[in-house]
């Protein structure tokens, strides 16, 4: 298991050093960072051994979180630890994980590392509990004074709806759900489709009274029945595959595919999934590069949208590449405002907001500064950026969203969807 | 004050005056009545020791606020003790009272789970003992937050006294808590018990049908972390049948939908080692597919790169024992521009393991896209990878060389060097099959910097001497400086010159006069010039069998360089998800606290082996097993079991005359009862002389036998055992097989101990058996043996006897009707597999290679615990027709040799051997389990006996 877990900065200095077993020392722990700021790069493996002991990172930002091991560790479990290590410290400090706010808060941080893992075992790590019994400044007196409040509470951390803490009550009930999806694409230079993929998450904001069962049906091809297999349009979706939040009861949607929960209170992810079907690809991008003279070249470029009419598409950015001895940018568009951005190595062209099924283009005139011709410049991608609400590449609904618990009780619902621009990608 | 990385201890003077003044300030604050400048100090202190300061002299300060009220500044003094408990373990015992006081606060949970947690990490030898009470009522503690910390807890305390704990039987309660009703509990139960199980190395978690329910009914209600403990812990369970397996299988299956990367691998490691108890193939099939898209979900964009970098070594592991699971999903192994280099590198890696003839241009297309990137190791790579999809597909072989052939035409330094190497291999695997490019190829040979790429080029010339025209230029041109290249470059330079001159003796008879001159006159490393002189007498005693010996067939290559042998990989298959799957090596090479357990095993096996030793030296009863040998019986001491056995003796005995029967043996008996009584009063006249020529047998037979190892003789037929027939006792038979050249022989020592009667006119017979020995002629050449005498007899075995289907037992022996003139004896002879190698090496390394690959082999690691000089080892081993195949370094050096042996019926029997100074590495291959012990036992007495 683990031996030890450390914070580091940019400089490889020990922000955080928490020992878990004897196992390991200290000047271990400051060779590895040694090595890792020589090689700055960071190129290599995220694990690594030297003399025996294994060091595994992760990097959020410039912060570096390392946890050392002289087992053979669960190395999968001991990274998804580190990452959701990373996002409870981040629920602690208003979504920032920096040297700065891990050095004002040292203390709360020691005592969060000794509540997630015991001798090095993973144990909790679940924000929205974690901050019911650890806070900065120690739990209120008036809390651990009232050992029916402390029993709930340990109740919570160690029942089988560990998520969801008991006798919660609102005023008016209310369930926020989102679907958001990131459309991963990556298009050849011959304008083939290498990789289509929709990696979305329904996201839900709870504010429910007491401990009440969900259910959610989606037009997913699996829940609708397999018989519609072979026509696909009234099939439904087909899921590549999904991943619930530990409240989806697992043996249950295996048993007969729906999908039943007792939410945690507030702000969760409700599962993922991963569709690579059938998707609809929101753009069509065509690209033309020609080198006009040596110092000399032009880019011609087009987008299409192809959603429809009435939805719109929000804040997009196209990433032009252009090469690095780049001087002069011109460029002419009807629909938004392209602008060199040196640090990028691109042209960047920014449309706040593009109408379904609509065509416009971009032309830019490049002046190159003096170069020696013995690199020749490797293009990256033409990479997208975008949003567009209401719409959804994969086409996946919610077909309903039931809440289910004693007595009247009513819930408000909202439904929305989004799409957006995950690594979408057109080589050149 | 800036930041010292290491201890203050090498701080100026200037800056200790200063720290020394701060000190006593923290102290004065500690010690003040006011919470606030308490926890002030204590959060400088717990800063100063964050940043590798040592503040242990505030220790005593410190320590006296642990009875606070307050949980948060008890929280930092202890954060503080634990830190420095080690090393002020005096100190440390001030804090017992304290653990104890709170360990049984009655109103607050955490406070007892503090406690208990906490005192589990002074980790001093000392105060363990005024932990224990605490820790065995915090188990039955009400509230299940505080039983699941006293769970762990255990396995903290007994990595600190193992004897302790087991001794106040808190192991026995630990095991208990797998019964409690709260999952989370269980759940660190079984994550407590297999640390334990791992530091003790003996089953602590008994794995049964009753405690495997357990286990998943607690997964179904214990968060993630507990979700994945149980599943590491199933993941050890051996199911009894298909059946249980199947439905083991169900219940985890649904745990491939966890958002939990961990939980996920680790479902998937549990699915692949129980697929393998399956029957039907289409179930196999259908659970196998459950895990595809999991897999490749861990590989979505926008994952962890992390994470994605585990499961890319995984998924190679998982594609390699089953294909099956990852066909068509090659787009997500494509490189994005983005991806780290470590991704990059092992998507190639999977790709190249992915390709065959349909999606081969599919990928073909990505890689050459790859060699046009910047960085270099990935462009390499790709190359590389290129190369390799060549090697394993024959029929897109000439795909892959036209993309190489464009790599060739970019003139990017390394991508052309990287080309050029992958050619050699392409060149070596497909012969005058893509001549086409030669002429690119030799537009290049400026550039290469790189002496793996220069070697590879002077090679390729070598090898078309006859077709690139202008070869012997080029060759001159590399020659001019010979000596200052490295010697792989020197060592191709020398067979190319060497080649061009057999192929165009007048282009090339000036350069390698030259050559070899300066090669064995100038050249300090030996290996070089050994085989320049080696040529110069070829071409001085027969220029054409010269260029025989150098144009010679060469073993073809195949991409198996980077497959994983099955046994290392059933292992690694075993440990997905963990370090080991990463590192691709067995979690003792890296992990030192497996290694000391697994070294106290083989210190057990020693006395194993040491008794197989034994057991040669002439002490037959070590050879029986419950089969019983017919000698040892009577031998047997113990009291109660003689009577059965001796039951069971007799049983055996009449089937062995009733196997022998079998034989037609019946039809020699009434003969041999006739004939002893005809012989019966000869050999008194012939007791003198045979006393004489007792002893040249055994001389003559010395001078054959330094070759091969001796066996020693080993009792067969023990005085008191009768015969078969009239029951006559008296006759002592102790024998071995030996292996005598190519000859199997089986030796006799044969003893008369009765007072007045005489033996002889011998006779032998084999029952079946696997191996189909049978001696030469039944009749054995010996005198007469009279009473008190003894005589050696040697008969020749030969192997086309009758066979039997069953595969042979260890001890390995083979059951013999043993015919004199006055009765007939039934025994078994031991015999030890070396004596059945054949003297003949027949399997080439490419062989090998194939067959340590094939699925159906028994593998097992066997260590034999015996000092040897490693050129005596090898030696012997030679000797007795374990051949040496290869020798490959692995990456930290170590030596691992390839030693493969035929048995006389064909069977092929592989070794790979790791020599240390203590003791022997063995990785056994064998077609049929049976015979590893066997093998085993066998490589003992070669290379223990002389």
């Amino acid at each position: 298991m683990i031996s030890s877990l450390s914070f580091i900065n940019q400089k490889g200095e020990i922000l955080i050093y928490r020992v878990y077993k004897d196992d390991i020392s200290r000047s271990e722990i400051t060779q590895f960072c040694a090595k890792m700021i020589a090689t700055k790069e960071n190129k290599e493996s995220p694990i690594i051994n030297i003399d025996q002991t294994s060091f595994i990172h992760i990097s959020i930002k410039d912060i570096i979180i390392l946890a050392t091991t002289k087992t053979d560790v669960n190395v999968a479990m001991v990274l998804e630890f580190l990452y959701q290590l990373s996002k409870i410290c981040k629920s602690y400090f208003q979504g920032i994980l920096d040297e700065n706010c891990i050095k004002k808060n040292f203390v709360l941080i020691y005592e969060i590392l000794d509540e997630v893992l015991d001798y090095g075992i993973p144990q909790i790590a679940d924000p929205n509990i974690l901050q019911k019994f650890i806070q900065e400044g120690g739990i209120q007196q008036e809390t651990s004074m009232n050992i029916e409040r402390l029993r709930q509470l340990t109740v919570t951390i160690t029942g089988a709806v560990s998520w969801r803490p008991t006798g919660l009550h609102y005023e008016k009930n209310e369930l926020y759900l989102d679907i958001i999806e990131s459309v991963n694409l990556l298009i050849s230079a011959k304008d083939t489709v290498l990789r289509a993929e929709v990696v979305g998450s329904i996201e839900l904001k709870s504010k429910l009274t007491g401990m009440p069962e969900c259910q959610i049906g989606m037009n997913d091809k699996l829940l609708m029945g397999k018989q519609a297999r072979t026509t696909k349009q009234n099939g439904g979706i087909a899921i590549d595959d999904m991943k619930f939040h530990p409240c989806v009861g697992l043996p249950k949607f295996e048993k007969d595919r729906t999908i039943t929960f007792i939410p945690p209170d507030g702000h969760f992810q409700l599962m993922s999934y991963r569709i690579s079907e059938n998707i609809n690809i929101p753009f069509k991008v065509n690209v033309i590069y020609s080198d006009i003279s040596e110092n000399k070249l032009e880019i011609r470029l087009k987008i299409k949208s192809i959603y429809d009419k009435n939805v719109y598409g929000t804040n997009i950015a196209v990433k032009v590449p252009v090469p690095k001895n780049t001087v002069n940018v011109i460029s002419a568009t009807a629909l938004g405002k392209a602008k060199h951005e040196i640090e990028e190595q691109s042209v960047i062209w920014r449309i706040k907001k593009l109408q379904g099924d609509v065509e416009t283009s971009l032309r830019c005139d490049i002046s190159l500064g003096a170069t020696n011709k013995e690199q020749t410049w490797s293009k990256p991608p033409l990479k997208m950026e975008f949003q567009i609400p209401m719409f959804t590449s994969s086409g996946l609904r919610v077909r309903f969203l039931k809440v289910m618990e004693k007595g009247a009780y009513k819930t408000n619902k909202w439904i929305r969807y989004l799409t957006r621009g995950g690594e979408y990608l057109h080589r050149l | 004050m800036s930041r010292p990385s290491a201890s203050t201890s090498s701080s100026s003077r200037s800056s200790r005056s200063r720290y020394g003044k701060e000190v006593k300030e923290l102290q004065d604050a500690l010690n003040q009545n006011k919470i606030e400048s308490k926890r002030d100090a204590i959060r400088k202190i717990i800063d100063a020791m964050t940043r590798g300061k040592d503040v242990s002299m505030l220790f005593p300060d410190v320590a006296k606020n642990m009875e606070t009220s307050n949980l948060e500044l008890k929280k930092l003094v202890y954060l503080y003790i634990i830190n420095y408990a080690k090393i002020m373990p005096d100190l440390a015992v001030m804090a017992v009272n304290s653990f104890r006081k709170d360990a049984r606060d009655k109103t607050n949970p955490f406070l007892r789970a503090l406690a208990i947690r906490t005192m589990g990490c002074i980790r001093v030898k000392l105060i363990t003992e005024y932990l224990l009470d605490p820790l065995k009522e915090s188990i039955k503690d009400e509230d299940s937050y505080v039983r699941k910390t006293a769970a762990i807890c255990i396995s903290k305390l007994y990595d600190v006294s193992p004897e302790l704990i087991e001794e106040q039987g808190l192991l026995k309660l630990l095991e208990n808590l797998l019964n409690d009703g709260n999952a989370m509990v269980v759940a660190n139960a079984v994550c407590a018990l297999l640390i334990v199980q791992e530091s003790k190395g003996t089953t602590m978690l008994q794995l049964n049908p009753f405690t495997i329910q357990k286990i998943l009914t607690a997964m179904n209600e214990c968060n993630e972390w507990g979700v994945i403990y149980c599943l590491d812990a199933l993941a050890m369970y051996i199911p009894e049948d298909g059946k249980e397996a199947e439905a083991i299988l169900e219940r985890v299956s649904p745990r491939l939908n966890h958002n939990n990367p961990g939980v996920v691998l680790s479902a998937c490691k549990i699915m692949m080692k129980f697929l393998d108890y399956l029957q039907n193939p289409e179930t196999i099939r259908q659970n196998a597919l459950k895990m595809t898209a999991p897999l490749i979900s861990l590989l979505s964009l926008g994952k962890e790169p992390e994470i994605q970098y585990v499961a890319l070594k995984n998924i190679n592991l998982i594609i390699q024992k089953r294909p099956i699971i990852i066909e068509k999903d090659i787009k997500v192994f494509f490189c994005n521009f983005n991806d780290p280099i470590y991704i990059k590198l092992q998507k190639l890696e999977v790709l190249a393991k992915l390709a065959n003839n349909d999606n081969i241009q599919q990928i073909l297309h990505e890689l050459k896209e790859y060699t046009q990137e910047v960085d270099v190791e990935f462009v390499r790579k790709a190359v590389r990878t290129i190369g390799r999809c060549a090697i394993k597909l024959e029929k897109a072989a000439e795909k892959c060389v036209t993309a190489l052939w464009e790599c060739l035409k970019t003139k990017v330094n390394y991508v052309v060097m990287e080309s050029i190497i992958v050619i050699r291999d392409i060149f070596r695997k497909y012969p005058r099959k893509y001549e086409m490019i030669l002429k690119d190829l030799c537009e290049n040979l400026k550039s290469l910097e790189d002496p793996e790429a220069k070697a590879s080029m002077i090679w390729i010339i070598g090898e078309y001497v006859d077709t690139i025209e202008n070869a012997d230029t080029l060759l001159a041109n590399f020659s001019e400086n010979f000596k200052d290249e490295p010697a792989n470059v020197q060592h191709q330079i020398l067979v190319a010159v060497m080649k061009l001159f057999l192929q165009r003796p007048n282009d090339g008879k000036e350069l390698i006069h030259n050559l070899l001159k300066t090669a064995t006159i100038e050249c300090e490393n030996p290996d070089l010039r050994d085989r320049a002189y080696i040529y110069w007498r070829m071409l001085s005693t027969d220029p054409e069998l010269a260029k025989k010996i150098v144009f010679t067939e060469r073993p073809t290559i195949s991409d198996s360089s980077y497959t994983i042998e099955n046994e290392l990989l059933d292992k690694l298959i075993e440990n997905i998800g963990n370090l080991s799957s990463v590192y691709t090596k067995k979690p003792e090479s890296f992990v030192k606290k497996l290694r000391d357990v697994l070294n106290s095993k083989i210190a057990d096996k020693i006395d194993d082996v040491y008794d197989q030793d034994q057991l040669m030296d002439g002490r037959p009863e070590d050879y029986s097993d419950q089969q019983g040998g017919q000698s040892n019986v009577y031998d047997n001491t113990y009291d109660t079991s003689s009577q059965i056995q001796s039951q069971i003796q007799q049983q055996q005995i009449q089937q062995v005359s009733q196997k022998i029967d079998l034989l037609e043996l019946d039809d020699n008996q009434p003969q041999q009862q006739q004939i002893p009584q005809q012989q019966q009063q000869i050999p008194q006249q012939q007791q003198i002389p045979q006393q004489q020529q007792q002893i040249p047998p055994q001389q003559t037979q010395q001078p054959n036998q330094t070759q091969n190892v001796r066996i020693p003789f080993a009792e067969v037929l023990s005085v008191n055992t009768p015969g078969a027939q009239s029951q006559i006792q008296g006759l002592s038979v102790e024998a071995a097989f030996q292996k005598n050249g190519d000859k199997i022989v089986l030796d006799l020592k044969i003893t008369n101990k009765t007072q007045d009667k005489t033996f002889s006119d011998f006779g032998i017979k084999f029952n079946k058996n696997p191996f189909k020995l049978q001696p030469d002629a039944i009749e054995i050449q010996c005198q007469p043996v009279f009473p008190g005498q003894t005589q050696v007899t040697q008969s020749y075995i030969n192997t086309n006897g009758p066979v039997s289907e069953e595969p042979p037992q260890m001890p390995y022996k083979i059951q013999v009707a043993f015919k004199t003139n006055l009765d007939v004896f039934y025994f078994f002879i031991p015999m030890s597999l070396s004596v059945l190698f054949s003297s003949t090496a027949s399997i080439t390394q490419q062989k090998f290679i194939e067959l340590s690959q094939a699925q159906n082999l028994a593998r097992k690691q066997e260590v034999l615990q015996i000092q040897i000089d490693p050129q005596r080892m090898k030696e012997k081993l030679e000797r007795n027709y374990f051949f040496l195949i290869g020798v490959r370094k692995d990456e930290r050096g170590v030596e691992l040799l390839s030693y493969a042996a035929t048995l006389v019926n064909g069977m092929a029997l592989l070794a790979n051997v790791i020599h240390t100074p203590t003791a022997i590495n063995l990785q056994l291959q064998v077609p049929h389990p049976t015979l590893m012990p066997l093998l085993y036992q066998a490589i003992g007495f070669i290379l223990t006996l002389n």
